[in-house]
């Protein structure tokens, strides 16, 4: 009896481990390309990713067998781990997502030196210049920019209309403040509320903005929570820098207008939805899988522009916005894109009551935060020219952080 | 006679000798069967072949060296865990603050790697790093014991909340050494870094040498046994002469130990780093149910962490390139464990019907086809004489149990039994039939 279940399991195994054989040879389906994620679909932040990942494989012509995703991956060794086994699967080129992903890329791409790894949001491949290392990200600011000016017109017709919210607020040109949940007080998020808050000002001036940190980039509950906190404190418009669909749908649940990102929630919130601006990282995966297929090399720090096609804004939302919304985001987008427009123009804001002529910023990162690059240029912050990713860090006036949690 | 006895529609009877000859063929049926259930699972939910599901299932665990040792670490890992938790349970201690735990232990390597790295010596750092761990773990682990020993309070409730506060706290301190970051920290300097080129055997080798102490220590040892007895019955501990308190407080301390270990190695052996969330990851719960699975034996809860993690690989990579997303992977190890669990209980009790034969005989049809599939089949293995006489032996047992019900069964019930009695011997019942007969008697 023993025997016979010894050479039964000794069997099973046997049969596994020459499927496995048989598998692991003859599966090579030619140039494959992973895409390491935080989390899935479910984030609007992955989210983005996966879906531009998709169509850019579309574009290139390149299979679901040859795009693998890999969901899920935690900031940690999990992260190095998945790197190397996408590289072990054969894929040329390897993505991540998010920003806690950067250290362990570095390591994978050390250990693959054959395989390009290209890691959006990070900061360090212009200091550890590894020829197979790239970081990217957009000038997303320009996007926020635009979305803070859809915002800032839905507001102007909230006041002239003289609307009363749920909360109780009857829009005033005094008291129409906005709105933010940010994930951590951190660069990106800063420059993306304070280009949100400039886009808005730019149409109504005396516009103001409280802003919220939930300490964490996808946490649904908090999210929620931040948004009718801020609701209740008499916000008459929400926006928001952070992953999942907790402040959209507490202003839908509350009535209160939303400038999204990552993409539309129009289906979910379908009259409150006014825009969201969005990175579109298609152009970038095909920017990079062609240099890797012909052979060139790839840029180590690339941004994204509207020139690109990687800021882009989705389709106003007729039913909440202002009248006009559209027409005047076009033209300011032409005067963005002409360079006659400038988001972060020094003169356009004040730091404690000052306006800045000169302002070094951490470029290199380092775990000081030693600022080691002047930024302002003939009267211009000049964000996302350094390095790709955001380091706007200013606390500009007319702008509230309410907590500056974790 | 006792017509007012009610009798329920399905009672469980506890089997009194567990076989473990069948005990172990129901456990490796369980396992295949939820390999299947999950392979139609996902073939349902991908639209792709059944082939994809086994091609990547496998490839994802064992298709490169690097899966293997990954399997294997992580496994490791489990298993430390795991076997953390395993004294307090057995001591009936309900500590499933496992996660809180390890994340203190973590938090104790990365306040001395933070502080001490780069400038201090490698060594230096880590054997620091190493001490505050299992310091901090003791704390976090102790801290329940000692509301039970002293106010006996519920220490399910205690470990549970200071889970919540360790991660409160951990993400206090990244904020505090980095206020700009995004809720993570790295390090390069006073970690553990690769040991003769392979970054898992270092890990995977503590765990073999926990793995066997804690059996020795479980098993052999005064300590181990005075645990246990405090898990049976804490009365009987104390008339012994066993000082209760002071053997809940030793073992959490112990568990508190191994803890800090595990956190220390995720923290200056893997990770590198630090996160609320992603450190420990959700492996302290994990660890409380491998425990169970392995039954609290040390190498029952490596061959559960085993399997565990078997699945968790192979599922996660057949939701990735079927592109099924990251709640996937939580649902095959869902069907595995439902069925794993399911197969523990069936191993355990029987589950038997009032109207047992009536449900018998409404089957009958089918179970006289698969009789008359049978002799042929016997025909057919004819050769094999062993299994006749098998087959002999269970038809034997099967009058003996015939014999045994009567003498049981009330009045009114006979008839019913009778007519039964006749179907009885023609089909060669399961052979868990003769356990309960067993209990009957």
């Amino acid at each position: 009896m023993k025997v016979k279940k010894i050479l039964a399991v000794l069997l099973v195994v046997a049969i596994a481990a020459a499927l496995c054989a048989v598998f692991v040879g003859c599966e090579d389906t030619g140039f494959k390309v992973g895409l390491i994620c935080l989390h899935d679909e479910n984030s609007t932040y992955d989210k983005n990713f996966i879906e531009a990942f998709k169509e850019a494989g579309e574009a290139l012509g390149l299979s679901e067998d040859q795009m693998i995703i890999v969901t899920d991956v935690p900031e940690g060794d999990e992260c190095y781990q998945k790197a190397c086994e996408l590289a072990d699967d054969g894929c040329k080129v390897i993505f991540a997502d998010s920003f806690g992903h950067e250290d362990y890329m570095i390591k994978a791409a050390k250990k693959y030196p054959d395989v390009q790894f290209a890691h959006a949001t990070g900061t360090k491949a212009h200091t550890e210049k590894l020829p197979n290392y790239a970081n990217a990200f957009a000038s997303i600011y320009e996007g926020r920019y635009l979305a803070g000016i859809a915002a800032g017109m839905k507001i102007n017709e909230m006041i002239a209309e003289g609307t009363k919210l749920s909360n109780g607020v009857t829009v005033t040109a005094e008291n129409a403040k906005i709105g933010y949940v940010g994930a951590y007080t951190y660069a990106e998020v800063i420059s993306g509320y304070t280009s949100f808050y400039l886009g808005a000002k730019s149409v109504c001036p005396t516009v103001t903005m409280e802003v919220t940190f939930t300490g964490s980039w996808y946490d649904e509950t908090a999210e929620k929570n931040g948004a009718n906190n801020l609701i209740n404190r008499g916000c008459v418009l929400i926006s928001q820098h952070a992953d999942s669909m907790g402040a959209p749908n507490a202003c839908e649940a509350a009535g209160i207008p939303n400038v999204s990102y990552n993409g539309s929630t129009k289906e979910a919130c379908p009259d409150t939805f006014i825009v969201s601006s969005r990175i579109n990282w298609a152009p970038y995966y095909e920017y990079v899988v062609n240099q890797v297929r012909d052979g060139k090399e790839v840029a180590y720090d690339w941004t994204g522009t509207l020139a690109t096609g990687s800021v882009v804004l989705t389709e106003v939302n007729e039913t909440a916005a202002a009248e006009g919304t559209a027409a005047a985001i076009e033209a300011a987008k032409a005067k963005l894109k002409a360079g006659t427009l400038n988001v972060f123009d020094t003169s356009k804001f004040t730091v404690k009551g000052a306006t800045l002529t000169s302002y070094k910023a951490d470029v290199d990162t380092d775990a000081a935060y030693t600022p080691d690059t002047e930024v302002i240029e003939n009267g211009i912050f000049k964000e996302s020219t350094k390095r790709s990713a955001p380091y706007f860090d200013l606390r500009i006036d007319g702008i509230t952080l309410l907590d500056e949690k974790k | 006679m006792n017509k007012k006895t009610h009798e329920p529609i399905i009672h469980l009877v506890k089997r009194v000798e567990v076989n473990q000859k069948q005990a172990w063929g129901i456990r490796i049926g369980a396992f295949l069967l939820s390999i299947l259930v999950c392979a139609i699972v996902s073939t349902i939910l991908s639209g792709r072949s059944m082939g994809f599901f086994f091609t990547n299932f496998f490839k994802g665990i064992f298709g490169t060296e690097r899966r293997i040792w990954n399997l294997l670490h992580e496994t490791a890992i489990i298993l430390l865990i795991a076997l953390a938790v395993t004294p307090c349970f057995k001591m009936k201690f309900w500590n499933i603050g496992g996660e809180g735990q390890v994340l203190m232990g973590a938090l104790g390597c990365a306040v001395i790697i933070s502080q001490m790295g780069g400038e201090y010596s490698d060594a230096a750092t880590i054997i620091t790093s190493l001490v505050l761990s299992i310091a901090f773990g003791i704390v976090w682990a102790v801290i329940p014991a000692l509301f039970k020993a002293k106010w006996n309070t519920n220490e399910t409730l205690l470990t549970l909340m200071m889970n919540y506060i360790a991660v409160c706290i951990v993400n206090y301190f990244i904020k505090k050494v980095d206020p700009m970051g995004t809720g993570g920290l790295t390090f390069s300097e006073g970690v553990i870094g690769e040991i003769g080129g392979n970054e898992f055997i270092l890990k995977i080798i503590v765990v073999i040498i926990i793995t066997a102490i804690m059996g020795v220590y479980l098993k052999y040892t005064k300590h181990g046994y005075e645990l246990t007895v405090v898990g049976e019955s804490e009365n009987t501990a104390r008339y012994i002469g066993i000082n209760t308190k002071k053997v809940i407080i030793r073992t959490l301390i112990l568990c508190g130990v191994l803890c800090g270990i595990a956190g220390f190695l995720l923290v200056s052996a893997t990770n590198h780093g630090i996160g609320s969330s992603s450190t420990v990851g959700g492996r302290g719960f994990t660890g409380v149910m491998i425990s169970w699975l392995g039954h609290f034996n040390p190498l029952g809860i490596a061959l559960a962490s085993f399997i565990y993690v078997f699945f968790s690989r192979g599922a996660v990579q057949v939701g990735n390139l079927g592109r099924l997303g990251s709640s996937f992977p939580d649902i095959i190890c869902g069907i595995f464990l439902f069925i794993i669990i399911a197969s523990e209980f069936f191993i355990n009790y029987q589950v038997k019907f009032r109207n047992g034969e009536k449900i018998r005989e409404f089957f009958m049809p089918v179970i006289k086809v698969f009789e008359k599939m049978k002799p042929n089949k016997e025909k057919s293995v004819k050769k094999d004489n062993k299994e006749q006489t098998e087959v002999e032996a269970a038809e034997i047992t099967d009058e003996n149990t015939d014999g045994n019900k009567k003498e049981t069964v009330t009045e009114n019930e006979e008839k019913e039994e009778r007519e039964n009695g006749e179907g009885i011997t023609a089909i060669p019942s399961e052979e868990s039939e003769t356990e309960t007969i067993k209990v009957e008697k």
